[in-house]
């Protein structure tokens, strides 16, 4: 009767939780909600490779080099040439004013020159106050002007045609050819999601006891830790599955996203990753006081997640100690694993090596979570 | 008295929080088949000493036994063993009557749940309401399901930590009926309370201040113990009478009660001698009574009106 587990009071545990998640319409509506809203709005709205970023053009000379040289620019898809300017003076306070990213200036006797092989120069500004919104647009001018005249350049001006590079540079983007944002965004999502929902949900279901007083009935009873804590983790894995298979469906039928791996080995992962979000969760809930401050740790460790993971910002940017800081949070490693899964077709010889830190990070905390559970009221 | 006929056994408990003292040097023995009340004022080491009792709480010092079992080595048969019942409504809210009765019937493991759950609800007579949540139970009801639910499990000792604050007379009185009945039959009650009615429903009682027991025993022990001497006084105009009184010399306390007065004080001589001249007042009507629990009460806790 008093072993270390007794299965009946784990499956008492548990049946109050669904019935208490039942009754609690709003936040059950909240777990199924917010996941779709924030894939749906995310998915739509982030593009981290930025087009049709306006522009402006002053032309002190037309020529037939100038007019290709804009339909090139408009045609790269990076363009969009909003306004065609007489001076140079009017120039500035658009780029200052935010109303223009790029000014593009042809300057006097353009033409002249180029025939006469002086090579002009063609000046480019761009308000790079953001790197990320100018880079792939200034990547594309440098590639711009190798081809862009090769057609007016024929004839007598054969010779101007810039030379072949003494080799060639061969570029193949793999697992994302097309270079789609979604394809890397929706996969993040489903990680960020996750570790949203199972850390708030676990902090709050424990301190709530706490607060509300049930708390002190429930450790007057002979339950134990180790049954509360997983009476308690258990709903909230049904309703993470819940989460990744409308995630898993809307990435499909909505954006497209290819599931190159397969998708039990993606589902046996998420629960690696869903025990070690819980487990943090509950340790928060033995740490707070009241339900705020469950909330507040929660949003402590779920910035962190977000901008360190990689799910922002490329992992492979920040320096070695926030790599390292990095390394530590479980989204990073599942996001490695469900972009590897979905878009590169990883097996579990792949996906193993950071199967192994979410495990590690999730004892670790199970630990710290029994030691700090309150068997007292001390 | 041998060990065996104590349900609560210990002496010495001591319980610090943050480096203040809340139970001091806490020695308690109460029988089996007792109702042992728990007065003090508010912060006097009431609830620590409860929660210390069903293992909720480690104490800093001090040992004793529950029902037999040791309290710091076996917290957890204690805990089988033990209903409490918690200052606060501690069922969940978000639960129906039935939900919550089938819960506590889980987490001990009864054999016949259901059929435990079922006779809890017809002997409360909620059947009819048992899928109503518990949250929207008034207080009366609420403190009824709590004592139901704390007793679902046949404990052969119950903790009442103030079970009948804010609750109507009638339902109080139904609630000390059904308290005799579980101590007839040979559950061992220790209940901690602020009315002095209750504490006269009690076979023994311990009064606490500032986390020490300050007296214990039978209410009668109590009130002889006090050496109180106590008069009341009925007639007219008593108002300006309570203000003449006070403070005269032996005179410790002058409380009205209804349409009286009593007047205490532990120097018998002194307080006689002091009321003389009010004795022969027209229109008084002096009677010596022995002190009523109460008049004991108010004079222990002069002065520890706010130990919390």
């Amino acid at each position: 009767m008093n072993a270390a587990f007794s299965w009946g009071r784990f499956v008492a545990v548990l049946v109050k939780e669904f019935i208490q998640m039942r009754r609690d319409r709003l936040t059950f509506a909240m777990m199924v909600g917010i996941p779709l809203i924030q894939l749906v709005l995310f998915g739509f709205a982030i593009n981290t490779d930025p087009k049709h970023l306006p522009a402006a053009v002053v032309v002190a000379d037309h020529s037939p080099f100038s007019r290709s040289l804009l339909a090139a620019l408009a045609n790269s898809g990076y363009f969009r040439l909003v306004r065609t300017l007489d001076g140079e003076g009017k120039a500035d306070a658009l780029l200052a004013k935010g109303e223009v990213q790029f000014v593009i200036h042809v300057p006097e006797g353009f033409a002249r020159r180029l025939v006469r092989g002086e090579r002009p120069s063609l000046l480019v500004e761009a308000d790079a106050s953001d790197p990320a919104a100018t880079g792939n647009a200034i990547a594309a001018l440098g590639s711009l002007a190798q081809t862009v005249l090769t057609r007016d350049l024929a004839g007598s001006l054969q010779h101007l045609q810039p030379g072949a590079a003494p080799f060639e540079v061969r570029i193949h983007r793999r697992y994302n050819p097309e270079g789609i944002t979604q394809y890397n965004i929706v996969p993040g999502l489903m990680g960020v999601i996750l570790t949203m929902t199972m850390i708030m949900m676990t902090a709050l279901a424990m301190t709530r006891e706490r607060e509300r007083g049930t708390m002190e009935a429930l450790l007057a009873t002979p339950v134990r830790p180790l049954e509360v804590m997983i009476g308690k983790i258990v709903p909230y894995i049904l309703v993470g599955y819940i989460q990744v298979a409308l995630i898993v469906s809307v990435a499909h039928f909505l954006f497209g996203v290819p599931m190159q791996g397969s998708l039990g080995l993606l589902l046996a992962c998420v629960l690696v990753f869903m025990l070690a979000n819980l487990s943090v969760g509950m340790l928060f809930s033995t740490i707070a006081k009241n339900q705020m401050q469950a909330m507040q740790m929660t949003f402590f460790f779920f910035l962190p997640s977000m901008l360190l993971s990689g799910f922002m910002f490329p992992f492979r940017g920040m320096p070695d100690w926030a790599q390292r800081l990095g390394e530590l949070l479980p989204l990073t490693h599942f996001l490695r694993i469900v972009r590897g899964i979905m878009l590169k077709g990883n097996g579990p010889a792949e996906v193993l090596p950071h199967l192994g830190p979410l495990l590690a990070f999730m004892l670790a905390v199970i630990l710290l979570g029994l030691k700090r559970y309150r068997r007292t009221l001390d | 008295m041998s060990a065996f006929s104590l349900a609560i056994d210990v002496t010495g408990l001591c319980k610090h929080f943050n480096g203040k003292p809340v139970v001091c040097d806490l020695s308690l023995q109460v029988r089996r088949g007792e109702i042992f009340g728990f007065l003090g004022p508010n912060g006097s080491g009431k609830t620590t000493s409860i929660r210390m009792l069903c293992g909720l709480l480690t104490p800093d010092a001090g040992s004793g036994t529950c029902l037999g079992f040791d309290l710091r080595r076996q917290a957890q048969e204690i805990k089988r063993e033990v209903g409490y019942m918690t200052q606060r409504f501690s069922l969940y809210e978000d639960l129906s009557i039935r939900e919550n009765l089938d819960f506590i019937a889980r987490m001990y493991g009864l054999a016949d749940r259901h059929a435990a759950v079922e006779r809890t609800l017809l002997k409360l007579g909620l059947h009819q309401r048992s899928g109503q949540l518990a949250g929207q139970l008034s207080g009366g009801w609420k403190q009824r399901l709590a004592l139901a639910a704390c007793t679902l499990h046949e404990p052969r000792l119950l903790l009442l930590d103030e079970p009948t604050a804010g609750v109507d007379p009638r339902a109080r009185r139904a609630f000390w009926d059904e308290i005799h009945g579980l101590a007839a039959a040979g559950v061992t009650v220790l209940v901690s309370t602020h009315y002095m009615d209750e504490a006269e429903r009690c076979h023994r009682i311990a009064y606490l201040s500032h986390g020490r027991v300050v007296v214990a025993g039978t209410p009668e022990d109590v009130v002889a113990a006090s050496g109180l001497t106590t008069w009341m006084v009925e007639g007219h105009d008593l108002a300006r009478l309570m203000q003449e009184l006070k403070g005269l010399p032996g005179v410790e306390q002058v409380v009205p009660f209804g349409t009286a007065l009593h007047v205490s004080g532990s120097d018998a001589a002194r307080l006689n001698a002091s009321l003389a001249p009010f004795r022969s007042r027209e229109g008084l009507r002096w009677i010596e009574t022995g002190p009523s629990l109460e008049d004991v009460f108010v004079k222990l806790s002069a002065g520890t009106e706010d130990e919390a």
